[in-house]
């Protein structure tokens, strides 16, 4: 019962605040989804306690959805340590982005709708991780894609915001395109779609292969990249990220906890979830590792150049995502996840305070605009702070655990990969800091950039937007010293139980904690370095971005460009995409279709019919005849042979 | 069972309301809004009596339900009706759209209201009698007979370009009978009688059913309507009022897949299995051709209308896997695709009563003024992408599940059409709702009405219905698949045994 409420009372909530809105008004919808998510929350950490301290697993049935033949899928709830972990972050995050939405929303004219929002998406997201087989997961993959569509195009009167809401829905539908032919090829292969029956048949598969496109191809390797492609879409890995940066077209509680805690973290969810199939198909778990890597430091570079604000954190997202993965790539899903859960805090953290400072400056989102605003919103300061710290790894902040943990274990793993994967993160984590530091030294100190007018409103933001602040800090501060030791140390086992899956070759939980001291050291140094040099060029010589950027114009062009990948995609495939669908509308349709077929006849026809016969609509006529006479062939005929 | 014949008073029960719309006299306006009362009750009288025969059918038997049989022309043509698993469904969807279909055209039609209203209630008749009818002349006369009304419907009270859209309508519809007709007179010629379900049981000789299968098909084809005989469909939609378009897209098109299930695989077993490749080909070319062209349309209906091709497309797939999956998604899909598109068109008809335009570009930021229809936009948007909850889903991953069974590409190709689904339709959303309202003429556009919430309530529930807790609709359809699925089976292996034997 506990977990149906976790599950449905943000629904309820939502069905309520978006249908009768106007009749209970903007304070009582904010009641109701704040009401609902908080005690969702309560509830999550008593699930996580109960499930991953006691080490049970929930079962929860609900109904049949679809029941054709061997296809057989129920809606059921499945709570397990992974499900119990993603409980606690979505609903705690999502929690304090309702209360943060009170004041964050407080003069948008329409409240009621942006909380309803908030809270089906929150349902979405927990339909998804407490999903018990694929489709069911799939529900909940392309409804929070809906309600994130629908977030992001919140202010449907920027066009920006209507381009970005509809990219991120088409580029994810590009990533579903692969996990639907997933699910379709595990369906062939295991005849269920149930996660119970198809982890336990996983390794009868190891070797196998099966048609796929005309090609011979081995199953769980297929399968692993189909699933991972959709992977790819949510998380906005390299190739399919092109929407993340946009969607921050939407407001900014919708960033912090969809594109940044939340949603985008489903794919690392999904692969993890998927342990005991990606296990058994070393291949797949190469290519996790290097896509992984690659966007780790990918979006990174992007990240140094960038001047909005939300953009800079947005990268940052693609790139910490990008740690996540390869972390799973070499075998090390508790870290991963470990990562996921402290990230949740820092990113959310982050997001939001970039949300106060927003809103201080009278919505400008501009770095370049900014400056010297630590004085005026110092509260807002002090958090952006904690969460530059946390994502930097410096120690003792949640990001050190969990971050080092990655890159100990990318080295750990030993394989080539697995050294790629150490050392893009090792080269991430300079840029991470420098970027980190870059925002925080443009934002808050040297001259203030705005116009007075902008300066003589700034103000620091009320304590409904604070309190959240507080929560997250506190989670960017403890959640990695609190659980270490239970999610990535010795009691790991315990932990996780049955949910996360390793085959007996994978010693990778144990060979992190014994890596070389340089190894250890390396980060941290990593760390200062970024530091320094953002310091060095932001504080002390400010002359020297400018310098640099004129020097290697292309490269900062490169960069600033987020290596054309959106002009990319452009020019191969949506100008094509129209101009073909234009080509076959007017000239395989109008052309040679209709102009073969109907309109040559009908030429030829219309001539002779209007000699024979001078009615105006006269073809309903000529068809009943032709009909009539027709049938009376056929039962006169009946009427001739009937007899014998 | 019921112990009196439901499915002929289901049928012919339209013909009351038009008796009584023909005996009704007096002022032309009074006249009108009597044809509109009556119409609306009889239809809504009619839903609820086919109810019935959803309540009592027995979902355990493959065989024919609700039996009447009785001798009409001759020895050897009889007047035989009778429902299984697959044909159920459809009569329910037809029962259940005409009375909306009635109170769309409430205040649309004024023009002729009482002549409009006749050839709605007899259409019903025919396309009820279509699904009904157990003897091929009764089939074909239903099926082809139905056009009339149709082609009336966009003659008179169509668009601008009405005379044109029926003309191709015509030519299409011409060549594909007259082949069905021609083939009808051969099997009879060989097995003595036009008995579907006797039929169903002969085997005729496979080369025989190569030419038979065509001759069919050509028929079908036009009617789904498959590429390349597609083009038919855009100008009749655009040409058609609202009510005409549901119509159209919410029953006539499925009558083609019918076909296929009724006729085509169960008569034909080797005919099928042969041009399957064929079918595939010209469904994936649907698809990802009239996606494409969606994408660029200017029009509203044409684009809504090329988007049902590329549904169609998914569905004939489904239908030619021969799996239960591929099956029973194919007549779920074709069951939503009825109540979604249908939808589709009557939230143009809304704005289109409105503002008298079809035009994209005339149109943005109607949820300025209009929050209401937004949401139920939205809400049939999201279905027709296909999105998991709603009616779109369930059928086309069923679809989808059993086409990959059988072939990897064609599901591949295939589900490329679910992401440019989401493209146009989504870009469609956005250029209609979204974005500024700057237009004077839409600054005063009133928010959907009392009358149209009803329309559109039903249809909303529906699609969430099927989308959430489809096993009402599928528990109808498993014994009559699978013993599609048997026969299909049996003849397979019998033809096989055959030229085996013949080496």
């Amino acid at each position: 019962m506990m977990y149906v409420l976790i599950v449905f009372l943000p629904l309820l909530a939502a069905l309520i605040a978006g249908l009768f809105g106007r009749a209970i008004g903007d304070r009582g919808s904010q009641l109701i989804t704040c009401t609902a998510v908080i005690i969702s929350a309560l509830l999550s950490w008593v699930a996580l306690y109960q499930i991953a301290f006691q080490q049970t697993t929930e079962v929860v049935e609900l109904l049949t959805w679809i029941d054709s033949g061997d296809f057989d899928v129920n809606w059921m709830l499945r709570i397990d340590s992974l499900t119990a972990v993603m409980l606690v972050v979505v609903n705690t995050v999502s929690s304090v982005v309702h209360v943060y939405s009170i004041g964050y929303m407080a003069h948008d004219p329409h409240k009621p709708r942006f909380m309803s929002y908030l809270s089906l998406f929150t349902f979405a997201m927990l339909m998804l991780v407490t999903s018990d087989n694929f489709v069911q997961l799939y529900f909940g993959w392309e409804g929070v894609g809906l309600a994130s569509y629908l977030l992001i195009g919140f202010w449907f009167k920027k066009p920006t915001a209507n381009a970005a809401a509809i990219k991120a829905f088409v580029v994810n539908r590009v990533g579903d395109f692969g996990f639907a032919l997933g699910i379709m090829a595990i369906y062939l292969v295991f005849d269920s779609v149930s996660f119970d029956d198809v982890f336990a048949a996983a390794s009868s598969q190891v070797g196998q292969t099966f048609e796929f496109l005309g090609y011979q191809v081995d199953i769980l390797t297929t399968i692993c990249l189909l699933l991972f492609i959709g992977a790819m879409g949510k998380s906005a890995q390299i190739g399919l990220h092109t929407w993340l940066p946009d969607a921050m077209e939407g407001p900014t509680p919708v960033s912090a906890l969809i594109h940044a805690a939340t949603m985008v973290t489903a794919g690392v969810f999904m692969v993890a979830r998927c342990s005991p199939i990606f296990e058994y198909s070393p291949d797949a778990l190469m290519v996790v590792t290097v896509v992984g890597a690659s966007t780790a430091f990918f979006a990174a570079t992007v990240g140094l150049v960038q001047n909005d604000i939300k953009r800079v954190i947005a990268y940052s997202t693609c790139s910490q995502l990008g740690y996540m993965f390869f972390a799973i790539g070499v075998g090390a899903y508790p870290v991963a996840i470990f990562h996921l859960f402290t990230h949740a805090f820092f990113k959310a953290l982050l997001f939001l305070g970039a949300g106060s400072v927003i809103h201080a400056v009278s919505d400008e989102q501009d770095m370049r605009k900014m400056g010297g605003l630590w004085r005026h919103i110092k509260i807002t300061y002090a958090m952006m702070w904690i969460g530059s710290l946390a994502l930097a790894g410096v120690p003792f902040f949640a990001g050190y655990y969990s971050k080092d943990a990655i890159i100990e274990s990318a080295f750990a793993s030993g394989s080539p990969f697995g050294m790629y994967a150490f050392w893009m993160g090792v080269a991430a984590a300079v840029l991470t800091a420098f970027y980190s530091w870059r925002l925080l030294f443009m934002t808050f100190h040297g001259e203030p950039r705005a116009s007075k007018e902008v300066m003589s409103h700034i103000h620091e933001s009320g304590n409904v937007m604070l309190i959240p602040l507080y929560v997250l800090a506190a989670g960017a501060i403890f959640a990695g010293m609190g659980f270490y030791g239970p999610m990535v140390g010795h009691g790991y086992e315990a932990f996780w139980g049955e949910a996360l899956f390793f085959i007996p070759e994978n010693h990778i939980m144990h060979d992190f904690h014994d890596v070389p001291g340089w190894v250890i050291a390396t980060p941290l140094i990593a760390t200062a370095l970024g530091i320094l040099v953002a310091f060095n060029m932001y504080i002390r010589r400010t002359d020297i971005p400018v310098q640099l950027a004129k020097t290697h114009s292309a490269l900062y062009q490169f960069l600033l460009n987020k290596w054309y990948f959106d002009e990319l995609y452009d020019f191969i495939l949506v100008r094509p995409a129209k101009a073909i669908g234009r080509f076959l509308w007017n000239f395989g349709d109008g052309k040679v279709i209709d102009g073969l077929g109907p309109d040559g006849i009908a030429g030829r026809v219309l001539v002779l019919a209007r000699r024979a016969s001078q009615m105006q609509s006269g073809y309903v006529y000529h068809y009943a005849f032709a009909m009539l006479l027709g049938v009376a062939a056929f039962v006169s005929y009946f009427f001739f042979a009937g007899g014998h | 069972m019921l112990d009196w014949p439901i499915l002929s008073t289901v049928t012919f029960l339209p013909l009351i309301g038009v008796v009584l719309i023909l005996l009704t006299s007096g002022k032309e306006e009074s006249a009108a809004r009597n044809a509109r009362w009556v119409a609306l009750w009889t239809t809504l009288f009619t839903f609820v009596i086919s109810l019935f025969i959803w309540i009592n059918f027995d979902n355990n038997t493959a065989a024919f339900q609700f039996v009447e049989k009785s001798s009409w022309l001759g020895n050897n043509i009889n007047y035989h009706m009778g429902v299984d698993g697959i044909s159920m469904l459809f009569i329910i969807l037809t029962t259940f759209l005409m009375p909306l279909c009635i109170l769309a055209s409430w205040e649309a039609i004024n023009v002729r209201v009482r002549e409009y209203m006749i050839a709605f209630l007899v259409m019903e008749t025919l396309m009820i009698g279509v699904f009904c009818a157990l003897d091929m002349v009764l089939f074909y006369l239903f099926f082809e007979a139905g056009l009339i009304p149709m082609f009336l419907i966009i003659g008179i009270w169509g668009g601008g370009r009405r005379v044109y859209a029926s003309f191709k309508f015509f030519l299409y519809t011409l060549i594909g009978s007259v082949l069905m007709l021609v083939a009808m007179i051969t099997m009879y010629f060989i097995a003595g009688t036009t008995d579907i379900p006797t039929l169903i049981g002969f085997n005729f000789d496979p080369h025989l059913q190569l030419w038979l299968w065509l001759a069919f098909f050509a028929s079908f084809a036009v009617k789904v309507p498959m590429w390349p005989v597609h083009t038919w469909l855009p100008d009749a939609h655009v040409q058609a009022p609202t009510a005409g378009s549901v119509i159209l897209a919410g029953v006539l098109l499925k009558m083609g897949g019918y076909g296929f299930l009724r006729f085509s695989i169960p008569m034909f077993p080797e005919g099928s299995e042969y041009f399957t490749p064929l079918v595939f080909a010209l469904s994936v070319i649907a698809i990802i051709y009239t996606s494409l062209v969606a994408l660029v349309q200017k029009d509203m209906k044409k684009l809504i209308a090329y988007s049902s091709v590329a549904h169609m497309g998914f569905i004939t797939i489904g239908i030619f896997t021969f799996t239960q999956q591929g099956l029973e998604g194919g007549i779920l899909q074709m069951i939503s695709h009825g109540i979604v598109s249908g939808a589709l068109f009557l939230c143009v008809g809304v704005v289109y009563d409105r503002l008298h335009t079809r035009e994209i570009s005339r149109y943005g930021g109607l949820v300025n003024r209009m929050p209401r229809y937004a949401l139920i936009f939205l809400i049939f948007t999201m279905a027709t992408i296909g999105l998991p909850g709603t009616s779109g889903f369930v059928g086309e991953f069923l679809i989808l599940v059993g086409a990959y069974q059988v072939n990897t590409t064609v599901a591949f190709f295939a589900t490329i059409g679910v992401i440019l689904g989401a493209a146009y339709s989504l870009w469609l959303y956005r250029r209609v709702v979204f974005g500024e309202l700057v237009k004077d003429d839409l600054k005063n556009i009133m928010d959907v009405g009392r009358r149209e919430i009803l329309i559109f309530t039903p249809l909303v529930l529906v699609a969430f219905w099927i989308g959430i807790y489809p096993e009402p609709f599928l528990d109808v359809m498993h014994a009559s698949v699978i013993n599609l699925m048997d026969q299909h089976e049996t003849a397979m292996q019998a033809s096989k045994s055959i030229l085996n034997a013949a080496k």
